[in-house]
């Protein structure tokens, strides 16, 4: 109770010399400067990811492409890699991504919609408050109890309706893959639809526009950006999902648009070759990584395209 | 002219025999934020253990200006200082490129516009400052915090519940925390940035109270929005116009008689 | 008079419009709420079917029997037990780069291109399916770094799969600190670092922990990547112990066993034709989740409960 009540300045810290000051200054700015780059390391991190990704892929594939030609990888229509007389034709495996994304979308991109501007613009506050983390707990459900679900529940399900639907098929992967892509589709436009002014709306009410009408004619144009780049993050989702149809479509590989057949796509391939025993090397172990290239070429473009619409939207309002 | 009430030791020097002496000497400030000159060649004279107040209209840099003085805006890229603050005894430039700002910050403390305590306890939060100093001994922090407590004219409301978060107080006791705070470091002089613009007049009575007492102690300067605060709280006042130091002068004499027409115009209201 | 019998004729008109179109509205509703509830139902009925086929087969020996050929006897010990090793690795390895990098971002980072080059990369690194981080693990860790088909290889695949969830939880949180905080800790003398540890991660830590269960329940799952390294699918024994009551009290033999998880056991099972082992698969399917619905339902609770604490 001294130092304050006199009218002296006395500090209890000891006034530090000047010299000693200048020390403790430097290397309080040396550790000061250390710790800012171990945190700037830990941030680069990602983006040797990605180059480490990148050069995986391209470093295998390179030796795939020297001697498999890439026109005959792009245009033969068999995939027999490990047979004697080996085909090396990608349109195989995309065929099975293509058919059982388009599956999947087609039920993830309406039902995810229609969720996302009944939840925006419809929904009282309690349903909305339930249902966000229970589609959220519904996109957690780890893929391979999908892939489950889609061989013994689903597909047997199918089979009451469609007596030659075989054990394996795209369909009922498909649809179970739209299931689990409804979330992320949903949630996406929702923040979209959320994010449009609420004078937006309020200049349409104000006309007598029902919630229906505003929601469809003000609301969604409004947002369509954000819808669009929930859309493509969904097609990347889609061509992205491996156990889903590792399990229930089967892994043989077959060129087929025709959802009620077995297939194996680009990541269910990658899958069975993983399973075998391909020593390091060897062609069979370089078709994953060409097959991989292929895959991970597709999804950068969707996830860059997605990413700039939703930067471009955000900026307009 | 605005009535100026009687305030005990209002005269400079009736209570001390000593002529006000430097603490601190502004001089050729002027201040940028990126492209845009914010603060024009100021020079003035800061007294020490005595209050001097910063007035003028909104966006006239009053802020702007006492936020150099502890080197606030090395915080955010693209800021640049010229000119100098003096400080005495040492004769330091404040606003040297070889001058640590957190040395600065060491000697010259703030209280912020709205009370801004952390989410620890009262007495945490008080002890914050001497942490940082690397202050480890317990019987020493402890004492630090009750005199800064009383300095702040809060120990006896708060002494029974130093370990409570800080977020219980009202408006006016976390601002009191916030200059108890500041004090806990003994600084040489205290900034105070409108400290009563978000506090009640009840609040806003008992901080302007509290400036009158620590100015025995400390050397301060205090922004103020509010003419009337500034005529009842200080010994000498500046008034600032677009980023200029219009006029300095003793408080009495500069709100009953104006050397500028300026001042003048912003005291008596023409335009606010 | 016509504008009288007109106007009310108006009338009835526009009030026939308004109920067609506020039909549109209960229909439009309706329909949302089914689709809804389609998602409702699946959930139920994957829920529902798991615990029939699976809850009959839980019981002590089930969680402590190594699989077997013979399906009754079939347990998930080294399926758990692998997974609690890997997400061990993935924790360790994940939180401290993720929260650094976090940090890195909103406190430390200038606006310049190499802070955009790091932020386009993060978010690009969260759409990569994982099967490519699976490429990318055979690759580089199992065979370029030599590190082998283990759980050390497994685990920090799965970090840098969960790396962007850590790091967008971060910057989450640490965004809602306000200004005023940190000028309170810098003009009271503090550096940049003190603040950090004093102040920003302290207050954020609540949403780092919720990042960090997400993205640790998301890893739980995965299987893709691990299959990729080569995490075979028949374990029948257990990664040397990490503590033991014998000197050295630690090893690091384990990081580096071969090992297997519950996703990959669920697989293997899955694939067998042989009904007792598709109950088996059910039940391993039912603990994967249930684990995933109290992870995640403890990340939901803990964001609830700090929307409703902090108040800023």
């Amino acid at each position: 109770m001294t130092a304050i009540a006199t009218g002296a300045h006395v500090s209890a810290v000891p006034l530090v010399p000047n010299a000693a000051r200048l020390t403790g200054r430097r290397m309080r700015i040396v550790r000061e400067r250390f710790i800012e780059t171990l945190l700037m390391l830990a941030a680069l991190v990602s983006v040797f990811t990605t180059l480490a990704i990148v050069f995986i892929l391209v470093k295998e594939s390179v030796v795939f492409f020297r001697q498999v030609p890439l026109l005959d990888f792009l245009t033969d229509t068999q995939w027999t890699p490990l047979f004697d007389d080996a085909h090396f034709g990608i349109m195989v495996l995309l065929s099975g991504t293509l058919t059982s994304s388009l599956v999947a979308l087609a039920i993830a991109i309406p039902l995810g919609t229609v969720i996302a501007i009944y939840l925006s613009e419809f929904a009282p506050f309690a349903v909305r408050e339930i249902a966000k983390p229970f589609l959220e707990l519904l996109g957690g459900v780890p893929t391979i109890v999908y892939g489950y679900f889609a061989l013994l529940f689903v597909t047997p399900l199918l089979q009451q309706l469609m007596p030659e639907l075989p054990g394996f098929n795209l369909l009922s992967a498909g649809i179970v893959m739209g299931i689990m892509i409804i979330p992320y589709v949903a949630s996406i436009s929702e923040d979209a639809m959320r994010a449009v002014p609420m004078s937006m709306r309020e200049g349409s009410y104000a006309m007598g526009a029902t919630r229906y009408q505003t929601a469809t004619r003000v609301v969604v144009p409004a947002a369509f950006s954000g819808l669009a780049s929930a859309y493509i993050l969904g097609i990347s989702r889609a061509v992205g999902e491996t156990m889903i149809l590792a399990v229930a479509a089967g892994m043989q590989p077959n060129l087929t648009f025709n959802p009620m057949e077995p297939a194996a796509t680009i990541t269910a391939y990658i899958v069975q070759v993983a399973l075998g025993d391909l020593p390091h090397g060897s062609i069979g172990y370089q078709t994953i990584f060409a097959a991989g290239l292929t895959l991970m070429l597709f999804t950068l473009v969707c996830n860059i395209g997605g990413h700039m619409l939703r930067r471009r939207f955000r900026e307009a309002y | 002219m605005i009535e100026i009430a009687e305030r005990p030791g209002s005269k400079i020097g009736t209570e001390k025999q000593n002529p006000p002496v430097l603490k601190a000497e502004v001089r050729g400030l002027s201040f940028h934020y990126g492209e845009m000159r914010a603060l024009k060649d100021i020079n003035m004279p800061l007294h020490e253990k005595q209050v001097t107040a910063l007035i003028g209209p909104s966006g006239c840099g009053k802020s702007t200006f006492l936020r150099c003085f502890n080197r606030m805006h090395d915080l955010y890229p693209g800021n640049r200082y010229d000119g100098e603050i003096i400080f005495h005894p040492d004769g330091l430039n404040l606003l040297g490129k070889d001058v640590d700002p957190i040395e600065v910050r060491m000697r010259i403390s703030m209280v912020f516009q709205k009370p801004n305590p952390f989410p620890k306890s009262i007495f945490e939060n008080v002890a914050y400052g001497l942490r940082v100093r690397g202050e480890r001994n317990r019987r020493n922090v402890e004492e630090k915090v009750e005199q800064a407590l009383r300095a702040a004219a809060l120990w006896d409301e708060v002494k029974d519940r130093l370990h409570q978060l800080a977020f219980n107080l009202s408006g006016g006791q976390q601002q009191r925390m916030c200059i108890a705070r500041a004090l806990a470091t003994d600084p040489e002089i205290l900034l105070f940035d409108e400290p009563t613009s978000a506090l009640d007049p009840i609040a806003t009575a008992s901080i302007e109270e509290l400036i009158h007492e620590l100015k025995e102690k400390v050397t301060i300067l205090i922004v103020t929005h509010n003419m009337q605060q500034a005529a009842r709280v200080s010994d000498f006042t500046a008034y600032m116009y677009i980023g200029e130091l219009i006029e300095f002068g003793v408080t009495d004499t500069l709100f009953i008689k104006p050397k500028m027409k300026q001042t003048e115009d912003y005291i008596t209201g023409r335009f606010g | 008079m016509t504008d009288g019998i007109e106007a009310k004729r108006d009338l009835v008109a526009i009030r026939k419009l308004i109920a067609d179109h506020k039909r549109w509205d209960a229909i439009f509703a309706l329909i949302g709420l089914a689709c809804l509830m389609i998602g409702v139902f699946t959930f139920l009925a994957l829920f529902i079917d798991m615990a029939v086929k699976g809850l009959p087969r839980l019981s002590y020996e089930f969680f402590s029997n190594f699989p077997s050929r013979r399906a009754e006897h079939a347990g998930i010990l080294s399926a758990w037990v692998g997974s609690t090793l890997v997400m061990l690795v993935t924790a360790l390895v994940a939180v401290p780069l993720g929260v650094a990098s976090g940090v890195y971002l909103e406190e430390y980072a200038a606006k310049n291109w190499v802070t955009d080059v790091i932020e386009i990369n993060i978010t690009n690194l969260a759409g990569v399916p994982s099967i490519v981080y699976g490429l990318l693990a055979l690759g580089l860790f199992v065979y370029q770094f030599g590190l082998g088909q283990s759980i050390l290889s497994a685990g920090l695949t799965l970090a840098l799969l969960i790396l962007p969830v850590i790091i967008v939880a971060t910057r989450e949180a640490i965004r809602a600190i306000p200004q005023s905080i940190r000028e309170g800790s810098y003009a009271l003398g503090a550096t940049q670092w003190q603040t950090v540890r004093d102040h920003i991660l302290p207050y954020s830590s609540a949403g780092i922990l919720t990042g960090m269960i997400i993205g640790l329940a998301r890893a739980i799952g995965e299987t893709a990547p691990i299959i990729t390294i080569g995490a075979l699918t028949f374990i029948a024994f257990l990664p040397p112990a990490p503590v033991s009551v014998e000197p050295p009290f630690l090893s690091f033999e384990w990081l580096t066993s071969p090992f297997t998880v519950m996703p990959i056991q669920m697989f293997n099972w899955t694939s067998r034709p042989e009904a007792a082992f598709q109950l088996n698969a059910a039940a391993a399917g039912f603990v994967l989740v249930i684990m995933t619905l109290v992870m995640n339902g403890l990340a939901i609770w803990l964001r609830y409960r700090l929307r409703k604490n902090i108040k800023w």
